[in-house]
């Protein structure tokens, strides 16, 4: 198990999460012992370009069952945008990718079937209610009529919100609605979880909350995750890999102790990406993105 | 197993209409969530038929037939309301976007014409609504609304399809133009046109040529045309209703498919 390096954000990090050593395991020994399970996420030569501009890069990488798998880059690195395109929002430009099994180009409802998508602005409506919420996701996922309220009330329990069940979501606090976009995003029990920043503008007992429910996730349902974030101690504690993403281009993956070693016993993550970029998380960026992840930060209370 | 791909691929028809009753049922526990938006859109018909309707209603010549102008002018002010309040969809749509709410639509295995069917429902909706009102005003002023069963059926019949003709076009419009500013100068610059260059407030034989000719292509004419026979207590002509439901099916048919292929571009 890797140490948490001591961060300078370490002040702010809401401490260690403890995550189930049988899952632990079950990765380790998938990613060491190299047994040949069929990547659930294979990615190959990617590419997406608006214009000139190509926000993603010729991106390759694999994603094994049950792994937890973080993107970290700066501002309009690409992230989103692999994301989006992963989850069958976006076509590529260039290249190919098979999730779950199938082709995001070719047969992209199957896709769809077996995904669950977090975005980084809001996904939850803020003008129905939590139980509203669950129930157009179980509609439109076709889960069965007979099973839908016990599934929904499950997804509410799970995530600690039955309290909040027909209230309004616009009165949610910011964790709460993130738990229920998570409890949205697995009620179908998809194969894979994209999270794109799940932690964007919570608080930190908030954002260890949601730390908790995803490995909480993975753990009772096999979901294999693939995430997005700015926070080094969140890639970090969470992730089984990561990738470092600059400039549309995946620059380094690995597990974290594999990143940062090479750099020292001293090293953090964050230096292991202030290495690779020469720039700081924050540089660049976007003026629209900024404006609507402030607007969804709003949004969210 | 190529077979059971495909049935995978598009799912069956039970999930296609769980897919547009999901969404249309979203819809339209927000309404209920919400009913002061509906009351507050009831303000323009009234204006309309009270303050313009009385005063135009003075000026001679403009008779339509046997029909009192006001008489004449309600189903004109139901099929604008109708049309105002569709119109609204291109401007949900592009909030939805811009929180992050049509990603999740887009994101799920529902069929993307399933997902604009029950957003056109829920215009529907929000066109009875609006009927309810209008219907409300018409009778406290004494106008002679028809209450005929089968009218009113006819009318909640093209009320479903104007509403659905009209958000499926302001869909489209927020499709291509994805912000809200470019949406609000084109809906501006669209909805009055449509309005005007139509037999909404003034009828079709008073009109200089050319904008007859605008008006005989644009489908709130045919709305107007129908629920002017059906709301009000006029002769129905069958074979002019026919004519009118044909062109409203046909172009609504045709704005769904183009707002099918359009939509998922909102997610990019
Ligand atoms: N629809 C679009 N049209 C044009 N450019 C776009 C579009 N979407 C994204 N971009 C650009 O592509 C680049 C990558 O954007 P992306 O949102 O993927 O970055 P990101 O890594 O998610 O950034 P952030 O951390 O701010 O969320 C940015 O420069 C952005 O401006
Ligand atoms: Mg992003």
């Amino acid at each position: 198990m890797h140490v948490s390096g001591s961060s300078p954000s370490s002040a702010t990090s809401p401490g260690k999460v403890r995550r189930s050593s049988a899952v632990l395991y079950y990765t380790l020994s998938m990613n060491v012992a190299g047994v040949s399970l069929d990547p659930v996420i294979r990615v190959d030569g990617l590419t997406k370009r608006f214009g000139q501009f190509a926000a993603v890069d010729n991106v390759s990488l694999s994603v094994s069952p049950g792994e937890i798998f973080g993107l970290i880059g700066p501002n309009g690195a690409g992230k989103s945008t692999l994301i989006k395109m992963l989850t069958t929002l976006v076509a590529p430009t260039e290249g190919h990718a098979r999730v779950a099994g199938f082709s995001i180009q070719d047969q992209a409802p199957s896709v769809r079937r077996r995904i669950g998508y977090i975005p980084q602005l809001l996904s939850a409506d803020g003008a129905l209610t939590g139980y509203e919420n669950l129930l157009l996701s179980a509609r439109l996922y076709g889960i069965p009529r007979t099973e839908r309220d016990a599934k929904i009330r499950e997804g509410l329990a799970l995530m600690g919100l039955e309290q909040e069940a027909s209230v309004l979501v616009q009165r949610y606090s910011g964790g709460m609605i993130r738990r229920l976009e998570i409890a949205q995003g697995m009620m179908h029990r998809p194969a894979v979880l994209f999270m794109d920043e799940p932690t964007v503008g919570l608080d930190p007992a908030a954002r260890r909350a949601v730390w908790n429910y995803v490995l909480e996730a993975r753990r009772t349902m096999h979901a294999t995750v693939f995430l997005t974030t700015h926070y080094m101690e969140e890639a970090e504690e969470l992730c089984d890999r990561i990738a470092l993403i600059h400039r549309g281009q995946v620059q380094q993956v690995g597990t974290p102790s594999e990143l940062i070693e090479p750099l020292g016993p001293e090293a953090t993550l964050e230096d292991v990406f202030t290495s690779l970029t020469g720039s700081e998380m924050d540089s660049g960026g976007d003026y629209r993105e900024v404006q609507r992840t402030r607007r969804s930060i709003r949004q969210r209370g | 197993m190529r077979s059971s791909e495909h049935v995978e691929a598009s799912g069956s028809a039970a999930e296609f209409l769980t897919q547009v009753y999901a969404v249309a049922d979203a819809e339209f526990h927000k309404l209920r969530h919400d009913p002061l938006e509906l009351l507050m859109r009831a303000a323009q018909p009234l204006l309309w038929l009270l303050i313009f309707g009385n005063v135009m209603a003075q000026v001679r010549g403009l008779t339509a037939g046997s029909m009192s102008y006001l008489d004449f002018l309600a189903p004109g002010i139901l099929a604008q309301s109708i049309l105002f309040a569709a119109i609204f969809y291109g401007i949900s749509a592009i909030w939805e976007r811009d929180l992050g709410v049509v990603h999740r639509y887009l994101v799920s295995p529902a069929s993307r014409s399933a997902i604009i069917m029950g957003k056109q429902i829920s215009a529907s909706i929000r066109g009875l609504a609006q009927a309810l009102i209008i219907y409300s005003i018409s009778a406290v002023m004494r106008l002679s609304v028809d209450f005929n069963p089968l009218k009113i059926v006819g009318v909640i019949v093209f009320i479903a399809l104007g509403s659905a003709l009209f958000s499926t076009l302001s869909l489209i419009i927020a499709c291509i133009v994805r912000t809200r500013e470019r949406f609000m100068g084109i809906g501006q610059v669209l909805t009055m046109p449509i309005f005007f260059a139509s037999n909404a407030i003034y009828p079709l034989d008073i009109m200089p040529s050319w904008l007859r000719a605008l008006a005989m292509i644009n489908p709130l004419t045919y709305e107007v045309d129908a629920l002017r026979m059906l709301m009000m207590k006029t002769e129905v002509s069958p074979g002019a209703l026919l004519v009118d439901f044909l062109v409203l099916f046909g172009v609504s048919a045709l704005l769904l498919a183009i707002a099918t292929r359009l939509y998922p571009r909102m997610a990019a």
